[in-house]
């Protein structure tokens, strides 16, 4: 981690001088890569607020560019990652975007975690018609043709969750969230679930993102006897609000926690013990059982160390990758633009660590949806996983509007 | 009203957890005019010290309170030696250069052990709740409570009834008569300093099984802590605790009439207008500089 972080730190300055040096190596087993390598950027936070979550995604998504190169590379040509620190501020990531796409030639970055950065991004990836890898679960209501959507939208996360936990737990939903965009989105698109299987909110409360003190918000679900906690409370908070419910001993076999945001990432920081028998929906556990998984999650641990976890974010900032290079296979190597891999991109079926993905025509992906139930071990045992694919709906809660590949089209 | 009772509680639960964040925070100021914008570090270092030391060493969070204090407060002496000493006559340059410090003591802490948030187990003697009625109590919260009310007691005997604490009051009141009188006001400051580092490192390793430790963990923690500071009065121990008590309780109220967020700008509103009619906070103490 702290090598990581200097090596970020010093990219961030010396951009150019300290990335050239992988391709510089290469070239001298391959003369012929020389300036006809493929330059792709890599746009995550080392450094600030989110650098917590993003350089993970930044490990993963590097893994799999070495793991590419090692394989000999696409068309016999090595993709060559260039690294940019945003250092967790939105205006650094539009103008480091700006510099990749314009400066560095990029024909894809990938990047972000948080949704504020990928909308700094988006204006500059629209306007030099590039193509921008978003790995994060997100709120929806976005249909960019220049954004290829990675993660999870509402209806992809709840679906299938909804209808399980009213039937296992009840019909009384307590929403805690953070205030800001995405938990509400999230919430907004619960309700019309809750509306059509027969549930209610008991209370919806947004607290201050990086909020630490949740003995209010345990008072209140104390007095309220929900029968589900559904949570989209983020990072730090999540861990605070975890350790505190646990502290306050309210039973997670008649009051359990249902997340959408909680991964292997902060059930590490809660402790296994404080996380056990909650519930989070996801497309991806750790603990998932394909050979793509177990190949993954074995490098990563090789090279990032044996404690290191992998989450359902870093697995798609990985598998990204992959669908990047399967989009540039099916394009003539002579001529190689952002919107043509796009084009190439859309109906791409993949073997990701979750499963076989596929990339719909509106950009976003077809995911598998699993229910997880935490054990004290820190991982999640898997109790219900959909038996088909999830189509990404991102205007899911609003009727009458729906990305397609044309782009928002409005009833 | 069971509602009304555990409100309570969490209020008093918040105002012991401000209190010991912001005594450390009152007593350099009010000994010393620094205000020490690094003191959310030392909060955040004594964080890490308990779980290095529950990590590597076993130890856990009671017994491990005795040396997080020395730790932390050494840390304090050496920066107080280094940096704030020379700077007394500058107030300005002392926030710039504690603000500058605390900035590196972050930096540090995120290259050397990493940004992730750290998992810190609770002591096992005070897991679990205590029910009297209606009113359900978290044993740990209860401890947390009665600490800080010993911490401060603590203090006001350190103050007031030991030779140190003659000498830095003397020194408050008029540092050149008191060194006039042979009193070392140098080492006075140092020391003074490192105890209220020192307590901010307890502060730390207090509110580890409740809060997430993180790198940043000081910087939201410090606001409030000079929240209360200002509202108490600055440098008064008993204008710390009541503002203390005052600001949980109101934050507690708030929240459970409206809600977090809103709860959070009516404290924060009801601060100002308290500001604009006592500006010297609650408990202004006479001193001549």
């Amino acid at each position: 981690m702290k090598r990581r972080d200097f090596l970020g730190g010093v990219g961030a300055v010396g951009a150019t001088g300290a990335l050239a040096a992988p391709s510089l190596l290469t070239m001298t087993g391959r003369a012929m890569a020389q300036g006809n390598d493929i330059p792709v950027g890599l746009l995550f936070s080392l450094t600030g607020a989110v650098a917590v979550v993003e350089s993970t995604l930044h490990d993963a998504a590097l893994m799999a560019i070495e793991e590419i190169n090692a394989e000999g590379g696409v068309h016999g040509r090595q993709l060559r990652p260039i690294i940019e620190d945003p250092a967790s501020d939105p205006a650094t990531y539009a103008d480091r975007a700006r510099r990749l796409m314009i400066r560095d030639k990029c024909v894809s970055v990938f990047g972000s975690y948080t949704s504020a950065s990928r909308q700094a991004v988006l204006p500059v990836t629209e306007q030099r018609k590039n193509l921008y890898w978003y790995p994060t679960l997100y709120e929806g209501r976005e249909c960019s043709r220049n954004v290829m959507y990675g993660g999870a939208v509402p209806n992809q996360q709840q679906d299938d969750l909804i209808p399980w936990a009213i039937e296992n737990f009840g019909p009384r939903f307590f929403m805690i969230g953070n205030n800001y965009v995405y938990p509400k989105e999230e919430n907004n698109y619960c309700k019309t679930l809750l509306e059509e299987y027969g549930g209610e909110v008991v209370n919806e409360e947004y607290v201050p993102l990086g909020h630490s003190d949740f003995s209010s918000v345990i008072n209140r679900i104390r007095s309220e006897q929900p029968d589900v906690i559904f949570a989209t409370v983020v990072g730090d908070s999540d861990v605070a609000f975890a350790r505190q419910y646990h502290a306050a001993e309210l039973d997670p076999a008649k009051m359990p926690v249902v997340s959408l945001t909680r991964s292997e990432v902060e059930v590490k920081a809660i402790g296994g013990e404080a996380a056990a028998g909650h519930f989070s929906s996801a497309p991806y556990f750790m603990g998932h059982n394909t050979p793509e998984n177990e190949k993954f999650v074995e490098a990563y641990k090789a090279r990032y160390g044996a404690d290191t976890v992998t989450h359902f974010v870093s697995e798609a900032a990985y598998f990204q990758v992959y669908q990047f290079k399967a989009a540039l296979e099916k394009l003539d190597p002579g001529n190689i633009t952002p919107e043509a891999i796009r084009d190439a991109a859309v109906g791409l079926t993949l073997n990701a660590p979750q499963g076989e993905v596929l990339i719909d025509e509106n950009l976003h992906t077809h995911l598998w949806s699993k229910i997880g139930q935490w054990q004290a071990n820190g991982q999640a045992e898997v109790l219900v996983e959909s038996s088909e694919r999830i189509a990404p709906k991102p205007y899911a809660a609003y009727d009458g509007q729906s990305c397609t590949g044309e782009g928002l089209v409005k009833a | 009203m069971d509602v009304i009772a555990n409100q309570l509680f969490a209020g008093l639960s918040m105002a012991s957890i401000l209190l010991m964040i912001a005594l450390g925070l009152a007593i350099i100021y009010g000994a010393m005019g620094v205000i020490n914008l690094a003191h959310g570090e030392f909060v955040m270092l004594g964080a890490y010290a308990t779980w290095a030391l529950q990590t590597f060493w076993g130890i856990g969070i009671l017994p491990a309170l005795p040396l997080v204090f020395l730790a932390v407060a050494v840390v304090g002496w050496v920066i107080e030696k280094a940096v704030v000493q020379k700077l007394y006559h500058r107030p300005l340059d002392t926030i710039l250069a504690t603000w500058g410090i605390g900035i590196i003591l972050q930096q540090a802490v995120r290259l050397g052990i990493g940004a992730e948030s750290r998992f810190v187990r609770g002591p096992d003697l005070l897991s679990g709740n205590t029910q009297i009625g209606p009113l359900i109590m978290s044993n740990y919260r209860m401890f947390v409570i009665v600490f800080s009310v010993a911490v401060l007691y603590g203090t006001w005997l350190l103050m007031t009834r030991t030779e140190f604490g003659m000498k830095l009051r003397a020194v408050i009141q008029n540092r050149g008569i008191s060194e006039c009188y042979g009193i070392e006001a140098k080492r006075i400051y140092s020391f003074t300093f490192a105890y209220g580092a020192g307590l901010a490192g307890v502060a730390g390793a207090l509110i580890t099984p409740l809060f997430s430790t993180i790198p940043t963990m000081g910087t939201g923690l410090v606001v409030d802590a000079f929240l209360v500071v200002i509202v108490g009065g600055l440098g008064s121990l008993i204008g710390a605790a009541s503002a203390a008590v005052l600001i949980g309780e109101a934050t507690a109220l708030f929240s459970l009439v409206i809600n977090d967020t809103l709860g959070r700008i009516a404290v924060l509103a009801g601060i100002i207008l308290l500001i604009r009619f006592r500006p010297r906070g609650l408990f202004p103490t006479e001193t001549r500089r």
